[in-house]
């Protein structure tokens, strides 16, 4: 999973560093599909995307992942956004799913189980967790705590805590003691690896 | 007949949100209600990422790449405003905890039946977002659309065509000719703009609707 809403908050660096990698047949879950050729766009160009799970895949300049889908390399899995980030809170929590009234009677809630409760109408979803959690930080300790930059917060804190390695691209880190630990948004707990943005400026 | 452009669409929208509001505006022409509420009502609006009290766009080159709203357009945060992730964000909607979403469409039927995320066009993939969740989760879903597609067809009908996004869930419709509540009893014109007749209106809408008092 990656987190990242539009250009908000996308662990850049990390997802290049994937794409270096070169692993085949990846399942990304991501609130969009990426535009032009950067972040998860690249996946998807170099083919090693076999199924997306997301709320907004086609934006302006979506053009790989249209690409994909028409050709039908890539699986598509559509979550109402709102379900999306719960299912992958719960599956940092433990919780073995949720009733939510979002899609029911749509054909997003298709095969579901349903219930109906006080006369309005539920859909059961289940937990949604990942092998790998790329996520994009501004600030963390040696420890994992992480401070976000206003709306980059977005999915990173649920994705967080809802995966088996969790790997956090941040702009600095700050020796322990060094964040206020009442501005502390994502406990260390969930965060297993930083890696901290070589500084560009130098260059500009 | 008087057909409002997507300004004055927005201009009449913004006539109906209240001082002290809460409010979530929709991708598209939604997005342009908030220039045309008056500055003597203090409207806090959401921003699905996880922004309440949005403000207006950035000067040039005062842009935060990472403060963006739902239409993926810089914005700025009002003193007062603050950041939460994007599942808290979702429970303020689910919730019922804004009083107001204003949504596009692509059909709305008479029991308030929405459809705006997806169309009859397998080859073209869908996309849903927050539409879903703000569908079931306002207090008052408003919808602001054309009142026909391109080709005259009507997009208010006895039942949508296109997939829903939720049911029973839109409360007022607000057209390029008209106003029309979705009421229990049918669908209740409000206002008429201009000199359009309820005849008029009534020819290009796929449902009946009750005139104006």
């Amino acid at each position: 999973m990656i987190g990242g809403f539009g250009s908000s908050g996308i662990p850049l660096k990390l997802i290049e560093a994937l794409r270096q990698h070169g692993a085949k047949g990846l399942t990304i879950i991501s609130n969009n599909a990426g535009v032009g050729e950067e972040g998860i766009a690249s996946l998807l160009r170099d083919e090693m995307v076999s199924k997306i799970v997301c709320s907004f895949p086609r934006s302006a300049g979506s053009i790989w992942f249209e690409k994909r889908f028409e050709e039908g390399s890539v699986e598509l899995e559509l979550v109402p956004q709102g379900t999306l980030s719960e299912r992958i809170r719960i599956a940092g929590a433990g919780i073995g799913g949720f009733l939510t009234p979002t899609g029911f009677g749509t054909k997003l809630a298709e095969g579901k189980e349903t219930k109906v409760i006080d006369g309005k109408g539920f859909v059961l979803e289940l937990p949604l967790p990942a092998d790998f959690a790329l996520v994009r930080a501004e600030c963390g300790d040696p420890w994992g705590n992480l401070i976000y930059d206003t709306a980059g917060r977005n999915f990173n804190p649920m994705m967080a805590s809802a995966a088996r390695v969790t790997i956090v691209e941040v702009n600095s880190v700050v020796e322990i003691g060094g964040l206020n630990p009442e501005h502390v948004v994502t406990p260390g707990i969930f965060v297993d690896r930083l890696v901290i943005e070589e500084a560009q400026h130098a260059q500009a | 007949m008087l057909r409002l452009n997507p300004e004055q669409m927005a201009e009449r929208v913004a006539q109906d949100i209240p001082d002290g509001a809460y409010v979530n505006l929709g991708i598209g022409m939604p997005s342009k209600v908030s220039n045309y509420v008056s500055g003597d009502k203090q409207v806090i609006y959401h921003s699905e990422n996880g922004i309440l009290a949005v403000g207006p766009a950035p000067a040039r080159g005062e842009e935060n790449p990472n403060l963006i709203n739902a239409s993926k357009q810089y914005v700025t945060l009002l003193p007062g405003g603050c950041y939460f992730d994007n599942a808290e964000s979702f429970a303020i909607m689910r919730g019922g905890h804004l009083d107001i979403a204003v949504l596009g469409a692509f059909q709305v039927s008479v029991l308030g039946d929405l459809a705006n995320w997806a169309t009859d066009n397998d080859k073209f993939p869908p996309a849903v977002g927050g539409a879903m969740d703000l569908a079931v989760g306002a207090r008052k879903l408003f919808v602001v659309m054309r009142h026909t597609t391109r080709d005259e067809e009507p997009k208010i009908l006895e039942e949508c065509t296109y997939p829903l996004t939720g049911t029973g869930v839109v409360r007022r419709i607000f057209t390029d000719l008209a106003v029309i509540d979705v009421t229990p009893d049918g669908l209740q014109v409000v206002e008429l703009f201009g000199d359009n007749t309820f005849e008029e209106v009534q020819a290009l809408t796929g449902a009946r609707l009750f005139p104006l008092a």
